[in-house]
């Protein structure tokens, strides 16, 4: 009996505004408790929301990006219910009229091999704008429990996926191309240890073509490698449970990265009544065309179109593709780099996935913290195109580079690392070998082929390191053979 | 002194005939002898409004000319004013001082006047008698077994009691007006969206509006002069060109055409009152208005509509109160849900409560498409029965209340008999348009009447312009109860 996984995705995205979405307070994060909370994120009897213009057009970027139809006019909500974080007994959040409606992502699952992926379009369902709500802290406090309300109002998109995702990898993927996207288009800084991306997880098995399953959802899990290992292990549950005879309840769990398991903390019969109505304190939100269409031309391009350049201009691999397109300082570095060898995209993409990847994995950096800037590396790279030097060479200028700064052509300079091109001087080189070693020669020549290895390092030991491989290679063959 | 306008008194600080702190302090006194029997005020605080007269003198010696500087305003309860008590009638904010002020009490501190006190009212501006307050009810100055009507009881009966100059009301159904024909004084709601509500206690955001509470057209218009303007932390606030309401005061009333719904006259309305407005119309004819008969087929439906939206925003705005931050929390309590639980119960009071169950009920699932948004439907033909009115009109008149004040006590155990007595006023709210009321008689044992007067929207200065010709030619407003 095989089982199917369904699983969609709503993913709460902190926005980057400075203030929060109804109100001037600053949302910086860290800050002192409460020193950040206003009359209304404390929600003072009479204050007010006013709506945030650069929360909207956030959202309004974010919906673009995905295709989404961006509603003319949409509607804050109040969803109601008794929490001590929550200062006014209510969310402010977008209900039945969202600002963002039906977008899709394209992603690219990594296969079970390596350095291969499938591509796979997730449907959007809606993107809705909503106010973020406090911190309750119990520790610290003798049994009782701190209110941190600096949080409270904090604009937040929240993204909805249609169930479209049929293994934990699949849901990784789209939350790694979605959390790509949206520090791609500067709506968010991405930062999961802050809480700026946090996903929630729907998760339902069945057999294939069966109707849908009773889903259970994974709240708050703010990193890749616990959604990972939340979903597999909900999964493993819910079919345990369904083989032996059980039945799936729907429920939110929780998921303890100590345990690695996942945990009923409600169940629908629980579930809370919100009477959501319309805020009556906000108008409802109108989106221009002409606002829209302006916010549309400071898009940057985007990973998927950037995806498909590459690969049909620049003739790269769709692996390498979205290699490089993984974030948007990649693909600038990417790009800069490329600039100055612009016939060796290959070359280029080769050096930044392996040897820059790797230092700044190494390093335990990621790319806008690169100690070497993309021009720097395309000093190296013109070198390698123009065969000044050799890889290993290259390889030696890098680390260089990389512990001490400078510039290829300065550093090829003080090291001696030029190869040695010219064909006289190779021939000379050859010439002595063959006199040295005509034992081997005799031998190369009735057939044992292997050799040729054997002469070429003693050429590039003779050259120490600097004759051009490839001619040293031709110029020794044409005398061996000759 | 008492008995003068805004304008004369105005003249009289400006002619150093006058300190503000003499004035101020006259109507401190003034209190100090009448609230005990009136319980107009909630909060009086001579230290605070000394200070502020004293500033207004200042500014006053520098020449200030402003129409309110150094005048002593009565100012509701619901009004949060920095460093005031401001409890919204409610044991649930008996303790809250607040940090900040509202748009309102700010207009009126930048225009130089001094706050008198916080007025009584009904808690969270829900009753029509002002005998929901948690400090106890109001007694109407005309006869103190009576009502003063509500909710903005505390400063209509102030205002016709004499104990401030003038004072600022808030009206969610009938609010300002009510009052004000309950206690012969003059109140005006404006416009939806004239007056911000910024820092303006919420009972139903989509019908509270703020207002002026007089003795005349004339103290109204000065006073709306410095309420009404944009503010942006109020998203329903409207941004408009700034207006001087007093400009068309003395416009001749020649080509005025008043509308009279049918339904303002028929079953339900006292006799006494239907004699008092009948008289009062007859006198607008003689102004030179001429009257036509006009219909608000759906306005019946006003009261059930408004109690089924005013509740459910209610619902939702007094969950804040939650005894988790400020106001009162109950003092013993055993988990989270149980200090919800008894913090809430202990702090609101029966009306509160029974409006916050009904609105609960009405958005909530399954019942919020019958209800709620079905109220919703009429309330928008309610607006359109007024859309079409003025198309035949450009005011209209009838009765403020169906009754005179009714006795303390009275409709206490029969809510529905209480809700009707907005049953004239509830539609201009629904409908979001200015109304007012004005003293136009007396009924039934010597209480006063008042005229209701709705206008088209930001039609605020052409019924001011008709209240003023009718208190030219009328002394009606001119009448105080004999309080002492």
């Amino acid at each position: 009996m095989t089982w199917e996984i369904v699983i969609g995705l709503e993913v709460h995205t902190q926005l980057s505004t400075n203030s929060k979405i109804f109100c001037g307070a600053s949302t910086a994060f860290g800050a002192e408790p409460n020193t950040q909370a206003d009359a209304v994120s404390i929600a003072l009897p009479g204050v007010l929301p006013v709506l945030n213009k650069g929360a909207v057009e956030r959202a309004i970027r974010f919906g673009l990006a995905v295709g989404a139809h961006i509603a003319p006019r949409s509607v804050f909500a109040r969803k109601n219910y008794f929490y001590p974080d929550l200062p006014k007994g209510y969310q402010i959040s977008q209900f039945d009229l969202p600002v963002v409606g039906n977008g899709q992502l394209v992603i690219h699952v990594p296969a079970s091999g390596k350095a291969e992926t499938y591509e796979k379009t997730v449907r959007i369902t809606r993107a809705h704008l909503e106010e973020d709500a406090g911190k309750s802290l119990h520790e610290d406090f003798h049994g009782m429990t701190g209110i941190d309300l600096n949080r409270a109002g904090t604009p937040l998109l929240e993204i909805v996926s249609e169930p479209d995702m049929r293994s934990a990898d699949e849901a990784v993927a789209y939350a790694k191309a979605l959390h790509t996207l949206v520090q791609w288009i500067g709506i968010c800084d991405g930062n999961m240890q802050e809480g700026s991306f946090r996903c929630d997880v729907n998760v339902s098995v069945r057999h294939p073509g069966a109707p849908l399953g009773t889903r259970r959802e994974i709240k708050n899990l703010n990193s890749f490698k616990f959604m990972q290992q939340a979903i597999d292990y909900e999964v493993q549950w819910q079919i345990d449970t369904l083989v032996n005879g059980g039945a799936i309840h729907q429920a939110t769990v929780l998921f303890n990265p100590d345990t690695g398991e996942t945990r009923s903390m409600r169940s629908k019969e629980e579930a809370h009544d919100y009477r959501y109505f319309p805020d009556p304190d906000l108008l409802p939100l109108e989106i221009s065309e002409e606002w829209k269409e302006q916010i549309r031309a400071t898009l940057p391009e985007l990973p998927q179109a950037k995806q498909a350049r590459y690969v049909n201009e620049l003739g790269l691999s769709a692996y390498d593709a979205s290699m490089l397109t993984a974030s948007r300082a990649m693909a600038d570095f990417f790009e800069t780099a490329l600039a100055t060898v612009p016939k060796d995209a290959k070359l280029c993409a080769n050096w930044i996935m392996g040897e820059v990847n790797a230092q700044l994995n190494r390093d335990g950096l990621d790319m806008t913290q690169c100690p070497i800037s993309a021009q720097q590396l395309g000093g190296i790279l013109q070198r390698i195109a123009d065969n000044t030097i050799s890889n290993s060479g290259a390889k030696e200028v890098f680390r260089t580079m990389w512990a001490e700064g400078g510039e290829a052509d300065a550093i090829i300079e003080a090291k001696g690392l030029k190869q040695v091109s010219d064909s006289g001087a190779i021939e000379a080189l050859v010439d002595e070998i063959i006199a040295a070693n005509a034992d081997k020669v005799a031998e190369y020549r009735s057939g044992k082929d292997k050799l040729f290895g054997f002469f070429v390092g003693l050429a590039m030991k003779a050259s120490k390191g600097k004759a051009n491989p490839a001619q040293l290679n031709d110029i020794l063959k044409r005398k061996l053979n000759g | 002194m008492f008995n003068s306008s805004l304008r004369q008194l105005g003249a009289a600080l400006r002619a150093k005939k006058i300190s503000s702190v003499e004035l101020t302090q006259l109507y401190l006194d003034r209190i100090a002898q009448l609230n005990p029997q009136l319980n107009t005020f909630i909060t009086v605080n001579p230290e605070m409004s000394l200070a502020q007269a004293r500033a207004a003198d200042e500014r006053l010696a520098n020449g200030d000319a402003s129409d309110l500087a150094g005048i002593p305003i009565a100012q509701k309860d619901i009004f949060c004013a920095k460093g005031w008590l401001t409890t919204c009638g409610s044991k649930m904010l008996h303790n809250f001082v607040s940090p900040y002020d509202a748009h309102v009490i700010a207009r009126f501190n930048d225009a130089g006047a001094v706050n008198l006190g916080k007025t009584n009212m009904d808690e969270f501006a829900m009753g029509s008698s002002n005998e929901t307050s948690h400090y106890g009810a109001v007694n109407n100055p005309w006869d103190q077994t009576r009502v003063p009507g509500g909710s903005s009881g505390g400063s209509a009966a102030a205002v016709a009691a004499r104990l401030c100059a003038a004072a600022t009301g808030t009206d969610t159904g009938g609010s300002i007006r009510q009052p004000a024909a309950l206690c012969g004084i003059s109140g005006l709601k404006p416009t939806y969206g004239v007056v911000s509500r910024y820092g303006m206690i919420a009972f139903a955001s989509s019908l509270d509006q703020a207002g002026p509470m007089a003795r005349s057209a004339e103290d109204l218009a000065l006073l709306l002069n410095v309420m009404a303007g944009f503010d942006e932390r109020d998203s329903t606030s409207l941004q408009r060109e700034k207006e001087d309401y007093a400009r068309d005061l003395n416009k001749p009333l020649n080509g005025l055409r008043i509308g009279l719904p049918k339904e303002f006259f028929a079953e339900g309305l006292s006799c006494d009152v239907a004699q008092a407005v009948e008289a009062a119309i007859a006198e607008y004819r003689k102004l030179g208005a001429t009257v036509v008969e006009i219909s608000l087929p759906n306005s019946k439906l006003s009261v059930p509509v408004y109690y089924v939206l005013a509740p459910a925003e209610a619902s939702s705005n007094l969950s804040r109160f939650d005894g988790v931050r400020y106001g009162y929390r109950a003092p013993e309590y055993g988990d989270l849900a149980d200090m919800y639980e008894k913090s809430r119960a202990q702090g609101f009071g029966a009306e509160v409560k029974r409006r916050i169950m009904i609105g609960a009920y009405v958005l909530s699932h399954g019942y919020y498409d019958a209800y709620y948004l079905q109220a919703q439907k009429i309330r928008r033909l309610i607006a359109q029965d007024f859309t079409e009115a003025f198309r035949q009109c450009d005011v209209i008149m009838g009765p403020t209340s169906p009754s005179t004040a009714f006795k303390l006590g009275e409709k206490g155990d029969d809510p529905v008999q209480m809700y009707l007595s907005d049953i004239y006023t509830i539609a201009v709210n629904l409908a979001g348009l200015p109304g007012m009321s004005i003293p136009c008689g007396f009924g039934a044992n010597n209480m006063p009447v008042g005229l209701q007067i709705i206008g088209n929207y930001f039609g605020e200065a052409r019924m001011l312009n008709a209240a003023h010709q009718y208190q030219l030619a009328t002394d009606w407003h001119s009448r105080a109860p004999q309080v002492l």
